[in-house]
């Protein structure tokens, strides 16, 4: 079956970063059609509505690295963007303890004081110098990055300007970039803090979604990318999209179609078409061919270089380095509906307005760690909690509650099991957990869901259930992302672009990818 | 010993943060939570508890009543049916403001004015001959605002009169076993009401419209949220936006109603034979184009607010906290047209905004302004945009109520 409907443009794929690059295609006037394989848009980012009445973000549930850039050139304020601030990050331990950073700096300090009187202050040195670097990193994260290989008098002029943006940094923050880049979360917070619950807390941004402990090197690198986002200006606070993430990509669909994209759903893309090495649009799986001399694949890099396209028609090193792109998701979710609010001994409850993060130390952490290593999921998880209708009142019926528990760690790979088979004994590790520390917990449970790797990948079609569309460890980002020489969206099949989170600068709900695809297709285009 | 309003024994204790500011000699809560930022949230996604008894209440009876009224305000209460309300100013005779207030309409003897600042004197020596009598009732009442897009289900859950209820209506109601008047208006430019209340009522009242609010995330908000909404509002504060023309020592301290974006006011102001005070010298100031400003909306360019500061090696700084000294705009030839009242940064709009008065020939939404801002201590401008207030402006601030 062959229509004659042709596009300028076909992007695979309607999650956030499919959205973001067909909103910016259509914007600079392209006929834009953005294929779903779902009846829903949004990818991971999406809102499921799975009793009446209660509201689950299955997948990601919460928002801070969204470019700041989109919000306004995609017009996102008028079609219904409206980030609502994370209260607080509670961080309970299992001997009553309890550390709360909120948003008020001298509260912050208060209750860091409890524990310790010297992380007090350098709390403050550490957002400080966290926020230098940010700065510093800011520019890179926000623009196609240089090819390192491509031997175009272009790059190399954008590497030399790399090279001065570098060395025009003080060194202080140049020589902590590095320690960030290559070292490990513990060794970058030891410098600053004693206290091991702020550090348990802390260290937690090293972690997420990736499959290190605090003390693995390469955990730097996470906490810095969990500190690049930004919430009205302030860099690494979070905040939660009415209505979730999937009210978020809802609003992005809306603005794409504003700008004259259109949104296909339930259109499964079986092969991108090529002549002469060449794309010329898209077969669907019924069977459907749509025509375009523009195709981008916001699908992650193993599908769109190995199952969009024939290998055999690609560079071998390109093939191989795919092959070798590390995936191995380690999160799951375990989103729960509770008739209340759960208690903690001795507080009000007023404390769980916001994150919850389950990591009394960094011990605590790395043992979790210990069991993913040899191919288990952790006995006592990390979990990262948010009840988010007492955020947004919205997400569940009046007085009950959502409650959303992103939980580490759980690789893709079980040794001697599978997920069909550990789903709801993860559930049951995650409850009890909670029970300890929450007693009761289980009797508010009026319904569970257990997201594991395996539901990530057969769902939402990420592989092996990365979160990140790839690991983001410094060998796959930048110039290597998601492979040395195709890191500017370009594939080597001309007109045939990615787009997805497996592209600079990476996963997280930054729309980056799809903002900075769209930059290097259009100026392609311009050629 | 300052006073404290009637819902003062209710509120004190949800105070969390022990700061109290002066409102019109009563205490009145600067925020309940140290992060006043939730409080502005609570307005704009569920609803927000606002005591706003100290206002100025008086109730204006009398055979005279509305012939009064329409002599001394801008704008014709005549044409405010009974059971409505009118947003509404006075001016002296020289067509400059004394003062806005909300009148609320019973029937045509009976009215509730509330304005910011005291007015019994103004109103009083202007009453001549009528029969018209002006009480000060501002301590018999205490008047409680639940703003935001809960507040309409939460309230007509207490009382079916308050679901149908259009914007600046109001209606007899009973709440908490109390006889209560609920008027759809408000400060914060959202779905919103205020409940008046018998003194001695206020605690029953307080008590159930916590209540019919449990678990919706409905909290106390406090005057540094509030400021924060009026301004995404575009409703004016005296002594920030405008001063009273009473106790101006300039010209240049008073302003006419057009000036201050009330045109809308005046449609009729050329052929109106309801002579009220001011309306000769505004028909002067129409039919001379003498207005020297225009009030206006402003957004700032979000991506030279930004490289700006940037470039200057800093965070882009982005406080939902108003600003509200003068910060001064600027022509395309670098000349002086006109200054920021207001200044934010606006969550809901993610950008900075402002109230500003600019000439006259710049207040065609879309024209370019540029505002003056001192970063690392040196002065730069910032590109920014004319546009109509309210900026935030949400259909269900006027949208007719269905069922509870």
């Amino acid at each position: 079956m062959t229509t004659s409907r042709t596009y300028d443009a076909i992007v695979i794929g309607g999650g956030h970063n499919g959205l973001v690059n067909g909103a910016y295609l259509a914007k600079s006037g392209l006929r834009t059609l953005i294929l779903e394989r779902r009846h829903l848009v949004g990818g991971a980012a999406i809102t499921e509505e799975l009793m009446p009445g209660f509201h689950f973000t299955t997948f990601s549930y919460a928002v801070s690295l969204l470019r700041p850039d989109i919000i306004h050139e995609l017009d996102l304020v008028k079609h219904g963007y409206f980030p609502l601030l994370m209260p607080h990050s509670f961080a309970p331990a299992d001997d009553g303890g309890h550390i709360t950073l909120s948003k008020d700096r001298n509260l912050t300090i208060q209750e860091i004081s409890r524990h310790s009187r010297r992380d007090a202050d350098a709390y403050d040195q550490y957002g400080h110098d966290m926020a230098q670097i940010v700065q510093a990193v800011k520019p890179l994260f926000d623009s196609v990055p240089p090819n390192l290989f491509s031997g175009q008098p272009e790059d190399a002029l954008a590497l030399a300007d790399l090279a001065k943006h570098l060395k025009d940094l003080p060194q202080r923050v140049l020589h902590n970039l590095v320690r960030l880049l290559t070292g490990s979360a513990a060794d970058f917070l030891d410098d600053y803090f004693e206290g091991e619950l702020l550090k348990g807390l802390l260290s937690s941004s090293g972690i997420i979604g990736t499959k290190v402990g605090p003390r693995s090197q390469g955990s730097g690198v996470v906490l810095l990318f969990h500190n690049m986002g930004e919430q009205d200006g302030v860099f690494g606070n979070w905040g939660f999209h009415k209505g979730g993430n999937g009210g978020l990509t809802q609003v992005l669909a809306q603005a794409a179609q504003a700008f004259g994209a259109e949104i296909k759903l339930e259109a499964a893309v079986s092969k991108v078409l090529t002549v002469n090495g060449r794309t010329t649009g898209v077969v669907l799986a019924d069977g459907t061919e749509l025509h375009a001399p523009v195709v981008v694949s916001a699908l992650d890099p193993r599908r769109t270089f190995l199952e969009l396209v024939e290998p055999r028609e690609l560079p071998e090193d390109l093939v191989e380095n795919i092959q070798r792109y590390k995936f191995q998701g380690t999160s799951s979710k375990v989103n729960f509906a509770l008739d209340a609010l759960p208690e903690f001994p001795g507080l009000d409850g007023t404390q769980f307005r916001g994150f919850t993060n389950i990591a009394p130390s960094m011990d605590y952490l790395e043992r979790a760690f210990d069991e993913a290593k040899y191919g288990w999921y952790s006995s006592k998880p990390y979990l990262d909690c948010c009840i988010q209708s007492t955020i947004d009142p919205d997400m569940a019926p009046a007085g009950k509650h959502v409650m959303s528990c992103f939980t580490h760690y759980t690789p893709y790979k079980l040794k001697g099991s599978d997920w069909d088979t550990e789903r709801d004994h993860l559930g049951d590790t995650v409850q009890r957990r909670l029970e300890e520390l929450f007693p009761g917990f289980s009797k508010l449970v009026l319904r569970r869901e257990v997201v594991t790797p395996l539901d990530i990948e057969r769902t939402v079609g990420l592989s092996e259930g990365n979160i990140f569309a790839g690991e983001l460890m410094s060998a796959q980002l930048y110039f290597f992302r998601p492979a040395p020489g195709w890191n500017q969206y370009r594939t080597p099949i001309h007109g045939y672009y990615q787009c997805g989170s497996g592209t600079h600068p990476g996963g997280c709900v930054t729309g980056g990818p799809g903002r900075l695809a769209s930059q290097q297709i259009l100026r392609d285009a311009q050629r | 010993m300052i006073r404290t309003t009637p819902f003062h024994e209710r509120l004190a204790p949800l105070n969390r943060t022990g700061l109290w500011q002066h409102w019109s000699g009563h205490l009145a809560a600067v925020k309940y939570q140290m992060d006043d930022k939730f409080e502005y949230f609570a307005v704009r996604n569920a609803a927000g508890i606002i005591d706003t008894s100290p206002l100025y209440k008086y109730r204006i009876t009398g055979r005279d009543a509305e012939a009064f009224l329409a002599g001394v305000l801008v704008r014709d209460i005549r044409a405010c049916r009974d059971g409505q309300a009118q947003y509404t100013l006075w001016c002296d005779d020289s067509g400059h403001i004394v003062e806005d207030g909300v009148v609320l309409r019973f029937n045509s003897d009976h009215f509730l004015l509330t304005s910011a600042e005291p007015n019994l004197a103004w109103f009083s020596d202007r009453i001549g001959r009528l029969k018209v009598l002006i009480e000060d009732v501002s301590a018999q009442y205490g008047s409680l605002a639940l703003q935001g897009p809960r507040s309409r289900g939460i309230l007509a859950g207490l009382d079916d009169a308050v679901g149908p209820l259009g914007f600046f209506h109001h209606t007899p109601a009973k709440i908490g076993g109390a006889a209560v008047n609920v008027s759809r208006t408000g400060y914060t430019g959202d779905l919103g009401y205020e409940v008046w209340v018998e003194a001695d009522d206020a605690n029953e009242v307080f008590d159930a419209i916590v209540e019919a609010s449990a678990g919706q995330g409905v909290i106390p908000v406090g005057m540094s949220a509030l400021l924060m909404l009026r301004i995404e509002a575009g409703l004016v504060l005296i002594d920030v936006d405008f001063h009273s023309s009473r106790f101006a020592f300039t010209d240049e301290e008073r302003t006419t109603p057009v000036e201050l974006g009330f045109g809308w006011m005046l449609k009729d102001i050329a052929t109106t034979d309801r002579a009220f005070i001011g309306r000769d010298a505004i028909r002067r100031e129409l039919a001379d184009a003498t207005s020297r400003w225009r009030m206006v909306g402003l957004k700032v360019d979000w991506q030279d607010w930004d490289r700006r500061y940037r470039a200057e090696g800093i965070i882009p700084p982005k406080d939902e906290h108003p600003v509200v000294w003068e910060m001064m705009l600027y022509d395309e030839d670098m000349q002086r047209v006109g200054y920021t009242t207001s200044f934010m940064y606006s969550p809901a709009l993610q950008r900075h905004i402002a109230m500003a008065r600019v000439r006259p020939h710049l207040a065609t939404p879309g024209s370019a302004v540029h505002l003056e801002v001192t970063i690392n201590h040196r002065y730069q401008t910032v590109a920014c945009e004319v546009a109509r207030p309210p900026l935030f402006n949400p259909a269900r601030k006027t949208a007719t109520g269905g069922p509870a």
